[in-house]
């Protein structure tokens, strides 16, 4: 209940605009045109096509290894599109020349599914390496900066341990410290809350919201918790294995209302709904 | 929107109160402020009360709470109070966040000296324990040895046959050129001394007696620990990092059956067999030198060669090939299983693999040496 008012709070915040990012109103951060991703002859999906607004929460869902992750690897341009484009603004992601994507990737922040912390550095040092790289403060400062980050997700004190020291959950939360490290304007989380207890979870909600309040940050989410999904998510895409494309795009409260395609209200209802959800809906238009 | 630079402004609004103006744009890119300067006029206008007036601050992000931080800790140390709530509400959301789970107690580690006596202790305890684990791991091999005779060994017998292309057939390539160039070496080393008593026939027994004994041998196991006890070491590794070996002993897999011993077997069985291998192209380099430019004859050449090498020391270098098989195994996947949970402590691991590999094959080549002597092989 108290995350639903937070998520009206923040709401009223960004259209009021106290900040600056979103104080310039609706304007499209990331456009996605046709994309079909394939790996090799193996298409996984086609057509994508979606737009996501700056300062915009925007959740990727979908069942298991309907090509999520990989949707979040080509935004970040890990793996190149069979076909269509990324644009971020209205610069051409997917054409860019290696030099203006490497300072366009620095704009993002990015937690992978498996964390991808560097083992052989403590938790100061994996956020203070994109710090140290790319800008100008002092060690002392960094390790501020690595603290205060880390305190934001709870892991205060832990900063001189290793990945392999700290557990599954712990690594997931100090990967998402990474992925703030330089507080940047596109974040894309891969399932942060997975291996998360519920408490923890939804402060991690908290933090997603308040970074979009407060920095503004655009922020990408793969995530299955549907808790948070409502609870957070300014628009979702669902994509559909069945259909190898979008099946539904849109606020997930609307979807729950109104979206037909089955597998959406598999999705969103648990499993309640779904085979039997589409014949009432057959029956009640008939 | 072009970004303004960070500025912060002081203003005294008199009666021992100021007013800290806060402008521009604030990003960790810009670097953070000092407040050195703020904290100056504190001081010299030994100002009481602080307020933050934030109403023309532009776009904000880390810096600015980490500015904030350095300002309150500037405030308390001087006694001056600080009136924070013409900030921004995020502001305060994110300090409420990042205040919100408590640092666990005894997480930070106390950083503590660690006198030099102390020290030494350490590495000679570490050095125990050391010798201990090589001495445990020995062991388990044997027992997994002894069920492996006894046929009761859990391992993949398609996982044999691998790993013993990878150190047979695969590593011919490599043990050729290394054998050939040893020969040839050995072939020129010796025809400068030999010439000079025009005995120049005698490179061939010489190139033929030091690679079967002791160079077809020793190159190889050196080859080996290179190029198949550093993968051994590696793959363990990383397993040990992905809790692959985990999940086979929870599952009632021994690791030493299911990954040692195949590992173990197929380069102890293929040793022997690269080694002759080894011996042969080792002979052809001699010869190469010996016919191309001493000017021998074919026939001599053989003859002498058939002359010189003996099936004992022929039989001799192939038990040491063998040995140095067995060895270059145990080392690598000793240091495997031994590597800690990092990507670097797997890196660490294949580099003891190799050091262990060739230590262990020097140390035997020696004992070998002075046993062959003395039991006048
Ligand atoms: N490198 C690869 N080569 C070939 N196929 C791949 C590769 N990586 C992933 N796939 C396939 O692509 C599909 C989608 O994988 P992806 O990791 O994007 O799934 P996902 O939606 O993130 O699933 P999950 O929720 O389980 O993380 C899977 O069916 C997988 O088999
Ligand atoms: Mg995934």
């Amino acid at each position: 209940m108290s995350l639903v008012s937070d998520l009206g709070h923040s709401r009223g915040q960004a259209a009021t605009g106290t900040t600056f990012a979103v104080a310039g109103g609706r304007e499209v951060h990331i456009r996605v045109r046709n994309l079909t991703m394939a790996y090799g002859d193996f298409v996984l999906m086609r057509d994508l096509d979606f737009t996501v607004q700056r300062g915009e929460i925007f959740v990727i869902m979908g069942g298991s290894g309907c090509g999520k992750s990989t949707l979040l690897r080509h935004l970040i341009g890990l793996n190149e599109p069979a076909a269509g484009e990324i644009w971020y603004g209205d610069e051409n992601f997917t054409k860019a020349a290696p030099a203006t994507r490497e300072l366009m990737l620095r704009r993002f922040g990015v937690l992978y599914q498996s964390g991808g912390l560097w083992s052989s550095m403590t938790l100061a040092e994996n956020i203070g390496l994109p710090l140290g790289e790319f800008t100008d403060l002092t060690p002392a400062q960094i390790r501020e900066v690595a603290t205060l980050k880390l305190s934001l997700v709870g892991l205060k004190g832990f900063e001189d341990y290793y990945p392999s020291q700290i557990s599954g959950g712990m690594q997931k939360r100090a990967g998402l410290a990474r992925a703030m490290a330089l507080d940047p304007e596109v974040l894309f989380f891969d399932e942060p809350s997975a291996g998360l207890d519920p408490v923890s979870s939804c402060l991690l909600d908290e933090l997603i919201l308040e970074l979009r309040a407060s920095l503004g940050s655009t922020i990408v989410i793969v995530t299955h918790e549907l808790a948070s999904i409502f609870a957070i998510a300014d628009n979702c895409i669902y994509l559909d294995t069945e259909t190898r494309t979008m099946g539904a795009l849109g606020n997930p409260h609307e979807l729950l209302k109104s979206c037909t395609n089955p597998g959406v209200r598999r999705f969103l209802t648990r499993g309640r709904e779904g085979a039997e959800g589409v014949r009432e809906g057959e029956t009640a238009h008939g | 929107m072009e970004p303004q630079l960070p500025t912060v402004e002081m203003r005294s609004a008199g009666d021992g109160a100021g007013v800290v103006c806060l402008r521009g744009d604030w990003s960790l890119r810009g670097g953070i402020p000092s407040v050195d300067t703020l904290a100056g006029r504190i001081d010299s206008d030994s100002l009481r009360r602080l307020t933050v007036d934030a109403d023309s601050l532009g776009h904000w992000d880390t810096s600015l709470l980490l500015f904030l931080d350095h300002l309150e800790d500037a405030c308390r140390k001087r006694g001056t109070q600080l009136d924070r709530s013409g900030l921004p509400d995020g502001v305060r959301r994110l300090e409420a966040l990042a205040e919100a789970v408590p640092e666990r107690a005894g997480a930070r580690a106390a950083a503590s000296r660690v006198s030099i006596l102390a020290r030494i202790g350490n590495l000679a305890l570490k050095a125990y324990r050391d010798n201990h684990e090589m001495l445990d791991f020995v062991g388990q091999v044997a027992v997994a040895l002894g069920r492996w005779v006894t046929g009761r060994a859990r391992y993949r017998r398609s996982d044999l046959l691998l790993f013993m292309q990878q150190a047979g057939a695969d590593a011919l390539p490599i043990v050729t050129l290394i054998s050939f160039l040893v020969g040839l070496i050995l072939a020129f080393v010796g025809a400068i001394q030999l010439k000079q008593f025009g005995a120049s026939i005698y490179v061939a027994d010489m190139v033929g007696i030091g690679m079967v004994r002791e160079m077809g041998a020793m190159m190889t196991g050196i080859v080996m620990a290179g190029r198949t006890g550093a993968a051994y070491a590696a793959q363990l590794g990383s397993m040990k990092v992905n809790q692959e070996i985990d999940s086979l002993s929870t599952m009632g897999i021994s690791p030493m059956e299911f990954l040692v011993l195949p590992r173990l077997i197929a380069l102890t069985a293929m040793m022997p067999l690269l080694c002759l291998y080894s011996d042969f192209i080792g002979i052809l380099g001699g010869a190469t030198v010996g016919i191309g430019m001493l000017h021998l004859s074919p026939t001599t050449y053989i003859i002498h060669t058939e002359w010189a090498v003996t099936l004992k020391s022929m039989f001799g270098g192939l038990f040491k090939a063998t040995v140095y098989g067995a060895l270059v195994a145990l080392a690598g996947c000793l240091r495997g299983m031994q590597s800690g949970n990092s990507s670097s402590a797997v890196g660490d691991a294949t580099t003891a693999a190799v050091v262990t590999s060739i230590v262990a094959i020097i140390s035997a080549c020696g004992v070998f040496a002075v046993t062959f002597y003395v039991l006048g092989l």
